[in-house]
């Protein structure tokens, strides 16, 4: 069960670092604002995830022990969530299909066995809910819009294609959990994720890509480089001054 | 981008029985992102319970030239401010 919240965390703080990357360098104010309560809202989940794994773990790692000092190979994300931004058209289709999944995911696990999940659900569903209306906002209008925004969530919609089916892949530890009661089996939300999408996609004039390929791997560790760079930017301060407090 | 993305006035009532108060403005496409918008930029800190979002082009604002006539006509009418009645204790607070 550690292992299997351990890779739901890092799910959630790997897509929230690469949300925030956008603080700063966002197309209007209002989304510069928009997109970091979007990446706090990710950060904020897998805080609480890295807690209890901690605690399940019983080797005295905290939150930060698990964030800052695993290297890549030790994260168990799935490899959408450390895809580049791209553009802002690509972001907003990520975070779609991600909350998308998530929503429904928390929704039914407001009944797990344990309490500390349970906790974390009743929280991040309402995120993620408004995550998918923002997101998929900007997804219909952007798909549904000039020749240019169209082309752009086009090549978003093929770049983000191979990527979606990973989400509902049950790595060992997820089916133990699964079984246990502890989290919701992923298989089963797939037809409900289609239907978001395929609603969206049908506001936005899109077609829905039919995946020709798809790429796994990153719940066995074994990532994209972009991962890397994500997590020397985010772990360089806390290895430079380990245990600092400010 | 302005012609695109007009501006819009944001108004947010913090709690059931309070009136919704003028907060700020905004640049968004549509209604529906203006409200996102003012969610996102406006309730960051638990402020809000509604919102209103008003495109800035539907306000009609009085006229700063026309200060004068508008308002110094009310300033010596000191017998529309009810302070020349005496309140019984037992009412209370007021």
């Amino acid at each position: 069960m550690y292992r299997a919240l351990l890779e739901l965390a890092d799910d959630h703080l790997v897509l929230g670092h690469r949300v925030s990357e956008w603080c700063g360098h966002a197309p209007m104010l209002e989304e510069d604002l928009a997109l970091p309560n979007m990446a706090l809202d990710c950060i904020g989940t897998a805080r609480a995830l890295y807690a209890r794994a901690g605690e399940l773990e019983g080797a005295g790692r905290d939150e930060d022990a698990l964030a800052y000092f695993r290297g890549e190979r030790e994260y168990l994300n799935c490899l959408l969530v450390e895809q580049p931004n791209g553009d802002f058209a690509q972001t907003m289709l990520r975070q779609l299909g991600f909350a998308a999944f998530m929503e429904p995911f928390w929704r039914a696990a407001a009944q797990s066995s344990d309490d500390a999940v349970r906790g974390v659900a009743g929280k991040a569903v309402k995120e993620m809910a408004y995550n998918i209306r923002h997101a998929g906002e900007w997804v219909v209008r952007l798909g549904d819009g000039t020749d240019e925004s169209t082309g752009r969530m086009r090549a978003a919609s093929d770049a983000l294609a191979p990527y979606w089916d990973e989400l509902f892949l049950s790595s060992p530890a997820t089916q133990e959990a699964e079984a246990a009661g502890i989290l919701p089996e992923r298989a089963g939300l797939r037809a409900n994720w289609e239907q978001v999408m395929r609603d969206v996609f049908a506001q936005a004039l899109l077609d829905w890509p039919e995946a020709t390929w798809s790429q796994g791997g990153g719940r066995e560790g074994r990532h994209g480089e972009g991962l890397g760079h994500l997590l020397a930017e985010m772990q360089s301060v806390a290895r430079a001054h380990p245990g600092a407090t400010w | 981008m302005i012609n695109e993305t007009p501006l819009w006035e944001v108004f947010i009532r913090q709690r059931n029985g309070l009136s919704h108060r003028h907060v700020g403005s905004l640049h968004a496409a549509d209604e529906a992102l203006a409200l996102s918008a003012a969610r996102d930029v406006y309730t960051r800190r638990g402020e809000g319970g509604s919102i209103w979002v008003v495109p800035s082009s539907a306000i009609t604002a009085s006229d700063p030239d026309h200060t004068d006539e508008f308002f110094d006509p009310a300033e010596d009418k000191i017998y529309r401010h009810p302070t020349f009645y005496d309140i019984p204790d037992d009412v209370g607070h007021m």
